[in-house]
Parts: structure tokens; C-alpha cells; sequence
């Protein structure tokens, strides 16, 4: 049998079953648009499956169990120490199994790698406007994504029991603890017992391998039947629309693309993993709660966490016999509460400040949305002065700092430098929209000087292509919100107050340079 | 929407360039050889993976460049494995991008929206099954079914229980009572005031029965740290300086902020710092917290020694020790 013939009988006999054959036929010739940056959600999502496979490989000899075992590996400097199972087995899969240093390494640079290509593509979708309707769902679905993941990645560097995770579980034990009311009752739940227990790695190993796990695969499959399903969104230019979609088919440039490029992203995590250490658990050794090494830091994806709660000030309210940790509460949790929901609800928000109730597929440049792009720099800057605090041990031990400066320095830069960052991006935004339009008007900068007859220099200009030109003028620019606080007949309506804030909000994010009209550039061209 | 200004028009998507396989065959085939060199690298750093597996022993070190000294059993199956996957993505990128069709297609999108005599056969199908389930007129049996899924839901909460015991007061007791004996960490001897040197510092722990099983919970609530000073570099109460022992004064060693071990001491300022968020305590005003984010001294121990020299414990601690927590009585 020839391959067609082959390839027919199979065709035949799944359609003769399923009638798939239309179906495959219209999706075999989907078409994606080709971008860099569409990339970036790709490599999250290699990342969680190189997770799932060195994971795998990593269960096989990893026992999650703090019952207490006297080492006696090939490992010498611990030799005879006590320790956990779990730490034990770490320490095998370490030294004694052959590339299972390669695959904990492969499964550390992976997760790190999975966040990072998280955040990248969420920031990617923020300021191209990607979020906007009908992906709103979508959205909400990546937010999750990521605070499953920053869970999963907690849970997961804490599976060793090594003094540096233990730590780390301390510091999450007294967050839970530090709930009003039903703290220590779900301490005592959570740990099985008094810190640290035998009860919470075995538990933890559960939630890591199977629960968190099966929630990431339910939820990333709606996300990519969704992405599936609206179809990818796609940059302005010539000949793309909202109502088209411009790009290569699936089958078989998109495939051949993304097949490969997911083993670049495990060769480059291969490779990672095969030249850079990271985590070595057996310089930190066993974990007891009384002792800690100096310059205990977490995973890059908490530091902005821990750098808030290392900045809080010192506050705790006593009172009637009770006692409220408002420095591990408000850093802890209320804080990152209030950032998670508000970028859960960013696309509903802005949906109704701009009153748009409109599908939109073709992206923003970020310039053209300057107040997105500005709140976006603002929060970043927000999350990235935490982060330095984070760090702040390790910055002044590496460049002889004060760690009381840079304390105070976070403390009210946190507090200064997003407002500036966002009046800055701002403005930097309608400058860029002010150079669109220049370049649109008068053309490219040749650089060549021309000498007019009476003696003056001047630059010579060249047009722009009618493809450039376009691009650069292709957005919409919505007109404000008409918001009277009066309806037709002159009568006050209700929510004044909130009509008032809407406007105030409407024109702040319409705010813009006006683009280059067909009319003005004939003008132009006249002269 | 309304956008009066007349914007410029769009000329439609640029005219598909021809690379250069599309018309040179020779190209085409080099292409092609690329390809095929790619993925046989590929199976190059396969035979270097099976080769590190079975043949490199796993206590070689070698010497690279940059790097130092590197386990060559680990950086052979490693950079194997990383070429084998590699250049096996690297050529079947390869390929798409100069031999697979790289014309930009164009498909059409629709509106995500019904027609409106789907939405509304849609809402005339629900309100006919919601009418026929006769839920909107049987309220007996609409308000006993919202009861009976509301408590069912209380059977997870339920059988979770048994997840740990009731905490009671036991975040309030620490294993020190009048008399223990503090003894060292690692090492489990008693200790006389003169073991400490002005200066020093010492961990401790109280003497229990069963050194050898003595529980990681416990030592999350008893370790103890030992700074001795001179009497007269302590600033503290009267009643505080009569818990201290000939300069030597003890204090919890987890922290008041989140329990981390408080184990920086500095000797020229005679600080104790938590390395996890930096609060700092200052030792000779009975570890007032002087910065960072804990808002409670840890706790004081009141010590003294026996007949025979030997530090022990005047009196349990008088405070719990450790995080805050609800039932905390502060003040």
C-alpha cells in the first residue's frame, strides 16, 4: 500500500465513525497570524508540558514523606544526619540517579521559565489591548493561570525539606495564622498539627502532582479552545481588518513552526539545566525550625510578595484580648488581593470607561492607548520597587549598601515612583503618537542637507510608503463619552457622582494627538 | 462609532516576495541539506546522551573554560539532551520558513452574535423548560431543594475536620518551665555561665528526657538564643535585668514577625536580625524591635543557674512565642 492509500484507509476510517472530515478540513486550514510576541504564550505552554514530563520522571524516586531517616547516601558532608525522607530522596535523585540532577534542574529552569513566559505574554496581551471583547473570559482564565501558578511553584520548591523551602513554609504558615478568627484553627488544619508536623509535604506533594496540575490542564485547555475558536487576534497593516484574519494555515507552515519551536524550548531548558546549577538543595541541608541561612530568598515569582512584606511597617492591633497582624495581612494578602482582582476586572473596566461595546481582533499599538499603557508602566514599576525590596539582603551585601537605605528607599519608592511612571509613560505615548504623525505629514529624515539658492540649509524629507502611512494611521481615535449629568427633559439622573468619575476616566483615556487625516495629507501635498 | 475625519485608505496587503527556494532550485535543494545536517546533529546529541549514560562515570570532573570544574557524566547527558532537542526545532523551523508555502492567507472573521431569531427561539426554549419543570410554581419544592444543596455542601467541610487537631492553647506553651535546664544545640550538654565568653553567642534548647526524639515542632516553639554581654552594657527595666544571668540574657529565637529563626547577631552594634525580613532587635534594650516590619520584642526567658552552675530557666516564658495569631492576648 502506497502512503496515500494508507493515509486514505485511516481518514476513512475515523470519518466513517466521527463525519470529522469537514471538520478537520476547515481547521487543518486555520490561519494564524505570525507575530514575535505571539510566541510568548507558546512558551508557557512548552514550559508546563517539559513540567509535566520531568515531573513525572522526578516521582518516580521522590518520597514526600518528613518521617525522619539517617542519611546514608553517597552525599558525604551529610553523611549520618537526620533528616527528612523527602530530603533524602532528593539528595538520591541528586547523586544517585543518573540524570536525575539533569531532570530536578530541567523541572526548576522549566517553572521559572513557565512563569516568566506567563507574565511576558500576559503583559503582551495588556498592552496590545488583546483582552478587549470578546476575550474578556479569556483574560479572567490567564489570571488564574498565573495564580495557580505562583502557587504551584511555592508548593513545589518546598517538596525538598530543605532548610531554604522549610523557610519558606514557616513564613506561609504564619500567613494563614495570621487570619482573624480562624487562623490558627486552619494552621492547625493545614499542618496536620503544630508547625512543622509530618502531615503538610505528603499533603502538599498531593496538591502539587495531581490537584494543581489537573486545574492547570482544565484550564488550559478552555484557554486554547478558546484562542482556537475566536481565532488569534492580529497587529494593524495593510490588508488586515476586524473582520479578517491574516497568516499562515495550520497545516503545514504553523505546525512545522510551532512543533519546532517547542523543542527549542526544551533544548534551551536542556541546556540551562545541563551548564547552570540552581537550587542546590545539598548545600543547604535539612530543614529545622531553628536554624536559617542569611540571604534567604524565594523563587523570582514571590520576591515582589515577600519584598512587601519585608517593607510593611510594624503594626499590630491588640485589643481585648485578640491581635491582628496588619504587617503580614496587608502585604500578605489584602494587597496582592486587591492587584489580582483589579487586573481580573481591567478588561470590565475599561469597557466601561470607553462605553465600547464593539468585538475588536486588530491590536493596539501600545502609544495609541496611552492611559493603558501608562497604567500598565505604573503597575509594573509598583511590582518591580517590591521586588528590588525583595532582594534587598543580597543588593547590599553585592554593592555595600545600607539594607535600612534601601529598606526606606522601597519603602517610599513604592509609594513615589509608579505615579511618576505613569505620567511619564503617558506623556512619552502622546509624544511617539506626535512622531507618528510628524513622520506621516513631512516624511523620513534623509539626513541629506540641501543649500537653497539665498544660503539656508535644509533637510530633505522623503515620503513615507502608502503601506507606513497607513499603519501609522489606521486606529481609531474615539471621540469622549457624551455623560450628562441631565437626561433629555433636564431632570438629574441617579449616580450622579459615578457619571462624574466615568467622564473624568473617558476623557483621561481618550486623551491623544490627533491622527493624519486623508484630507490634511493632500493638503500637505499640495503645497 | 463616529469618526468624521476621513482616514487614509488602506492599499491591501504588500505583494508576496518570492524567496529564494521558490525559484532556484539549487536553493531549494541547500535548503534542504540544512534541514537534513540539522536533524542529524540532532541525532549526534542523542548518541552523546546514551554515550554520557552508559560510559562517562558519574565522579569525572572536567575542566571548561568559563565555567570550571564540571561533573562530566551531568554536562554530557545534558548537553545531549539539549542538542538533541534543539536542532530538531531548529530544522523544522528551518524547513517551514524556506521550503513550506509562506503566502499570507487571508480567512474571514464573523460576528461572535446570534441573529436575533436565534436568541430569541434561545430564551423561548429555557422559558418553556424552566415552565415545565414547574420550578417557578412549585415553590415547595424550589425552597427545599436550594436547603438540601446548601447543607450538602457542608459534608466536604465536614469530613475535612480530622485534617488536624484543635490548636486549644497549645500555640501559648513552649516546653521551658521553672528549672529546666538549657542545654546546647547541637550537642545537648548543660551549660555553666562561664562556657560563654563576653560576646558570645549560643543556641538552646530545654533539657528533655529524649534528646533523640525530640520534635522539629518543638524546636519551632523552644529554640533559644544566648548572648552574653557586660552587665553594664544592658539598657533594660529593673525586672528585666533580673531575668539576665551575669550579662548573659535569653531570648526566644523565632521570630515575633513569621517564626523564622533570628539568627544574625551582630556584635559591634549587639543587633539580632531575622534574615528573612530584616526586623532587627536590639539585645541590650531586651530586643526592642529598632526596624523592619515585626511589630513585638521576642520574648525574654527569665534564667538563672542551679546549685551546680548550670543555666536553667527561673520561669516559663511569660509570653507566647512566635507569630502573632487571633487568640494572642498582646496587651
Amino acid at each position: 500500500m502506497t502512503a496515500e492509500a494508507r493515509l486514505g484507509s485511516v481518514a476513512n476510517f475515523v470519518d466513517e465513525r466521527t463525519g470529522a472530515a469537514a471538520w478537520m478540513k476547515k481547521n487543518l486550514q486555520k490561519v494564524f497570524p505570525d507575530h514575535w510576541s505571539f510566541l510568548l504564550g507558546e512558551v508557557a505552554l512548552y514550559s508546563f508540558v517539559i513540567l509535566l514530563l520531568s515531573g513525572t520522571f522526578l516521582t518516580f524516586w521522590f518520597d514526600p514523606s518528613q518521617r525522619e531517616v539517617i542519611y546514608e547516601g553517597s552525599y558525604a558532608p551529610l553523611e549520618g544526619i537526620k533528616m527528612s525522607a523527602a530530603y533524602a530522596s532528593t539528595l538520591h535523585i541528586s547523586f544517585e540517579v543518573r540524570g536525575g540532577l539533569l531532570m530536578r534542574q530541567i523541572h526548576h529552569w522549566a517553572a521559572l521559565l513557565f512563569m516568566a513566559a506567563i507574565v511576558a505574554h500576559l503583559m503582551r496581551v495588556f498592552f496590545t489591548g488583546a483582552f478587549r471583547k470578546p476575550r474578556e473570559g479569556n483574560w479572567v482564565i490567564g489570571i488564574g493561570l498565573l495564580t495557580l501558578g505562583i502557587v504551584e511553584g511555592f508548593l513545589g520548591y518546598s517538596l525538598p525539606d530543605d532548610l531554604l523551602s522549610g523557610t519558606g513554609i514557616r513564613i506561609a504558615e504564619a500567613i494563614i495564622q495570621a487570619l482573624p478568627v480562624v487562623g490558627s484553627y486552619l494552621a492547625y488544619f493545614a499542618f496536620g498539627g503544630a508547625f512543622p508536623g509530618e502531615a503538610f509535604i505528603p499533603r502538599i506533594y498531593t496538591v502539587h502532582v495531581l490537584l494543581l496540575p489537573g486545574a492547570f490542564l482544565a484550564l488550559i485547555t478552555v484557554h486554547l479552545m478558546l484562542v482556537w475558536y475566536q481565532k488569534h487576534t492580529q497587529f494593524p497593516g495593510p490588508g488586515r481588518t476586524e473582520k479578517n484574519v491574516v497568516g499562515y494555515p495550520l497545516m503545514p507552515t504553523y505546525m512545522a513552526k510551532a512543533g519546532g519551536f517547542f523543542f527549542i524550548v526544551f533544548g534551551v531548558t536542556a541546556f540551562l539545566a545541563a551548564v547552570a546549577s540552581i537550587n542546590p538543595i545539598w548545600l543547604y541541608g535539612p530543614y529545622t525550625p531553628g536554624q536559617i541561612s542569611a540571604g534567604s530568598q524565594p523563587d523570582w515569582y514571590m520576591g515582589w510578595l515577600d519584598g512587601l512584606v519585608r517593607m510593611a511597617p510594624p503594626i499590630e492591633t491588640a485589643a481585648f484580648g485578640h491581635t491582628i497582624s496588619w504587617n503580614i495581612l496587608i502585604p500578605g494578602l489584602i494587597i496582592p488581593g486587591i492587584l489580582f482582582t483589579g487586573m481580573a476586572l481591567y478588561p470590565f473596566i475599561e469597557a466601561w470607561i470607553t462605553g465600547d461595546k464593539r468585538e475588536h481582533h486588530l491590536l493596539d499599538r501600545p502609544r495609541n492607548a496611552p492611559n493603558r499603557t501608562a497604567l500598565g508602566a505604573m503597575s509594573l514599576t509598583f511590582v518591580l520597587v517590591t521586588l528590588i525590596n525583595g532582594g534587598n539582603d543580597i543588593i547590599a551585601t553585592h554593592f555595600d549598601l545600607s539594607i535600612n537605605q534601601i529598606m526606606w528607599g522601597t519603602r517610599f519608592g513604592v509609594l513615589i515612583l509608579p505615579p511618576i511612571a505613569f505620567i511619564v509613560t503617558k506623556r512619552l505615548c502622546l509624544s511617539l503618537q506626535r512622531a507618528d504623525r510628524e513622520l506621516v505629514l513631512h516624511g523620513r529624515e534623509t539626513g541629506t542637507l540641501l543649500r537653497l539658492p539665498h544660503g539656508e540649509f535644509v533637510e530633505v524629507h522623503e515620503p513615507i510608503s502608502p503601506e507606513k502611512a497607513y499603519l501609522l494611521t489606521s486606529h481609531e481615535q474615539l471621540p469622549p463619552l457624551e455623560l450628562p449629568d441631565v437626561d433629555g427633559r433636564g431632570v438629574k439622573r441617579a449616580g450622579v457622582l459615578k457619571n462624574k468619575i466615568r467622564a473624568r476616566l473617558n476623557k483621561a483615556h481618550v486623551e491623544s494627538v490627533p491622527k493624519v487625516s486623508a484630507t490634511e495629507l493632500k493638503e500637505i501635498e499640495h503645497h | 462609532m463616529a469618526n468624521e475625519i476621513e482616514s487614509i485608505k488602506d492599499p491591501g496587503l504588500p505583494a508576496h516576495v518570492h524567496r529564494k527556494a521558490d525559484t532556484d532550485p539549487a536553493a531549494a535543494r541547500r535548503a534542504e541539506r540544512q534541514v537534513a545536517t540539522m536533524f542529524l546533529i540532532s541525532a549526534a546529541g542523542t548518541v552523546l546522551l546514551i554515550a554520557s549514560y552508559f560510559f562517562i562515570p558519574d565522579d569525572l570532573f572536567v575542566f571548561i573554560p568559563v565555567m570550571g570544574n564540571q561533573n562530566a557524566h551531568q554536562l554530557g547527558l545534558g548537553l545531549g539532551m539539549a542538542i538533541s532537542l534543539f536542532f530538531i526545532g531548529l530544522g523544522a523551523i528551518h524547513w517551514a520558513k524556506t521550503l513550506m508555502p509562506d503566502t499570507e492567507v487571508v480567512a474571514q472573521r464573523h460576528e461572535f452574535r446570534s441573529p436575533d431569531s436565534e436568541r430569541q427561539e434561545f430564551v423561548d426554549a429555557v422559558k418553556e423548560g424552566a415552565a415545565a419543570s414547574g420550578l417557578g410554581r412549585r415553590t415547595l419544592i424550589k425552597k427545599s431543594l436550594f436547603a438540601s444543596l446548601g447543607l450538602s455542601a457542608l459534608s466536604p467541610l465536614i469530613l475535612l475536620r480530622d485534617l488536624g487537631p484543635l490548636p486549644g492553647k497549645e500555640l501559648e506553651k513552649t516546653t521551658w518551665a521553672s528549672g529546666t535546664y538549657l542545654v546546647t544545640d547541637p550537642g545537648n550538654r548543660r551549660i555553666s555561665a562561664s562556657d560563654l565568653e563576653v560576646g558570645a553567642v549560643a543556641q538552646v534548647l530545654p533539657e528533655i528526657a529524649d534528646p533523640e526524639h525530640r520534635k522539629l515542632s518543638d524546636i519551632a516553639k523552644d529554640a533559644v538564643l544566648l548572648i552574653r554581654l557586660r552587665p553594664e552594657e544592658f539598657n533594660l527595666e529593673p525586672d528585666r535585668l533580673a531575668m539576665t544571668h551575669e550579662g548573659i540574657i535569653a531570648f526566644s529565637k523565632i521570630c515575633s514577625h513569621m517564626g523564622c529563626a533570628v539568627a544574625l547577631y551582630e556584635q559591634q552594634t549587639k543587633h539580632l536580625l531575622c534574615p528573612c525580613h530584616q526586623s532587627t532587635f536590639d539585645v541590650t534594650r531586651a530586643a526592642k524591635v529598632i526596624f523592619g516590619p515585626s511589630a513585638r520584642p521576642l520574648p525574654q526567658l527569665d534564667i538563672t543557674t542551679d546549685a551546680d552552675g548550670f543555666l536553667i530557666a527561673r520561669n516559663p516564658f511569660s509570653e507566647p512565642v512566635g507569630p502573632s495569631f487571633w487568640e494572642r492576648n498582646s496587651q
